[in-house]
């Protein structure tokens, strides 16, 4: 269950985007990870309500990206797509292949909510963070629609 | 990959990301940032900072990765007794709980340092960073850290180490590669170990598992050994040793800039910070 542990460093990265940007609170927070990054998309779902009670993400939605698994051959130069535990090229099935998509895990973006006076007046408080405005969060949250997760690819670990 | 340079971005993957892509969209009313920041970057900078450490004092980190049971404590006994008395070990143990790891490395004599993970099934760059504080790396020519035994979670942690050993013995079949490739892709050296067994579990193939090994791109090389009868050790010292040197030469044709930055806490051992 080391999604927990990336969850919490998630939610670190999080908590520093909005106070640089003196957010109210975060509403979408978007995940973009390959099957062989390691970690399992359903879990780290289940760890995010966990790693951020309580913090400015709370609210948030995370929705989870699964990026495809694809290699380059280092002889032919063909790009195709593979699976975990076969990375070979299929055009000349070369075994000596780069991974260029799949195991990436990244933050890719994230969604702010912030309250009028900070939108006409970006530098306010920059240093500063500020409190959420509780019934701003509710008006906003309430009209905010979640998104369904994609399967997991099967990645063939655990 | 990295956060600050912009590989993690590839041609492969950039439909998705950048600008119009899948992964890039905006609801309207709200400001959407867009971030490209790798989750394990807390980590990773820490890890690097630890490997800066490593590198000042001239020390090889080797991170020794495997199921539990493998024999990583009993390879590093017979390590410990065999390799050049010249080259100065230090170990560093993880496990979730007891000392009984870093018992047995001290019974030779050896520094060792227990990191109980408690509940956490591997270590990250931090639970290290705490341990080199304990640790005066001018004493020393080699750190291995015993990760705990897993071969799932410690696979996406970077510690700071030069090299990612990871062993595969005989009783777990040879077919590990292809069930556990997020942790095999990492490895830059494979052991099959307890080569001793291989008369009597005759199914496990050495040649299988190396083809599940280029089955996902590794070029890793895989040495077979047996910390019983010290079959195949001299090939494993052998690659050690060629480890510090490659460090030592990229180091003086690297030379380090020392970081700079600030502690807020007190080091029992001393270490430069620049």
């Amino acid at each position: 269950m080391h999604e927990l542990a990336i969850c919490q460093s998630l939610i670190n990265q999080l908590e520093n985007i909005a106070t640089e940007r003196n957010a109210q609170s975060i509403s979408l927070v978007v995940v973009g990870m390959g099957p062989l990054s390691g970690v399992e998309a359903q879990l780290l779902k289940n760890a995010y309500p966990i790693a951020s009670a309580g913090t400015i993400a709370e609210k948030a939605e995370l929705v989870i990206e699964q990026l495809p698994i694809k290699v380059k051959c280092n002889d032919c130069g063909c790009e195709s797509d593979a699976t975990p535990n076969k990375l070979i090229c299929k055009q000349c099935g070369n075994w000596r292949t780069t991974l260029i998509s799949g195991d990436e895990l990244m933050l890719m973006s994230v969604e702010l909510e912030k309250d009028d006076t900070d939108k006409n007046h970006p530098n306010i408080n920059k240093s500063g963070i500020n409190k959420p405005d509780k019934s701003k969060l509710e008006k906003t949250q309430a009209s905010h629609s979640a998104t369904e997760l994609k399967p997991a690819a099967n990645t063939g670990l655990h | 990959m990295c956060d600050t340079c912009g590989c993690n971005i590839t041609h492969g993957n950039e439909n998705f990301i950048k600008p119009g892509g899948k992964l890039h969209k905006t609801e309207s009313g709200k400001e959407a940032v867009s971030v490209l920041h790798n989750l394990l970057s807390e980590n990773d900078h820490t890890a690097k900072h630890n490997r800066e450490h490593f590198d000042q004092h001239q020390v090889l980190a080797i991170n020794l990765m495997s199921s539990p049971g493998a024999g990583k404590t009993a390879l590093l006994e017979a390590t410990i007794q065999q390799l050049d008395k010249n080259l100065r070990i230090a170990v560093i143990e993880g496990d979730l709980e007891t000392e009984n790891d870093a018992e047995r490395i001290r019974k030779h004599g050896v520094k060792a340092i227990q990191i109980a993970t408690g509940s956490a099934c591997h270590l990250d760059a931090h639970m290290i960073h705490q341990a080199l504080h304990n640790l005066d790396l001018s004493e020393f020519d080699i750190v291995f850290i015993e990760n705990v035994g897993n071969l799932v979670c410690p696979a996406s942690f970077d510690l700071g180490q030069h090299q990612n050993v990871t062993l595969l013995s005989v009783p777990e079949g040879d077919d590990k590669p292809a069930k556990y490739p997020v942790m095999f892709r990492a490895s830059d050296l494979v052991l099959i170990s307890k080569s001793d067994l291989l008369p009597v579990l005759d199914d496990f193939k050495p040649q299988r598992a190396r083809q599940y090994l280029q089955d996902i791109a590794s070029s890793a090389p895989i040495l077979e050994l047996s910390s019983k009868n010290s079959e195949g050790m001299q090939a494993w010292f052998d690659w050690i040793k060629q480890q510090i040197k490659t460090r030592k030469d990229y180091l003086l044709q690297h030379p380090l800039v020392t970081h700079s930055h600030s502690h807020e806490h007190v080091h029992q051992q001393t270490h430069e910070h620049g």
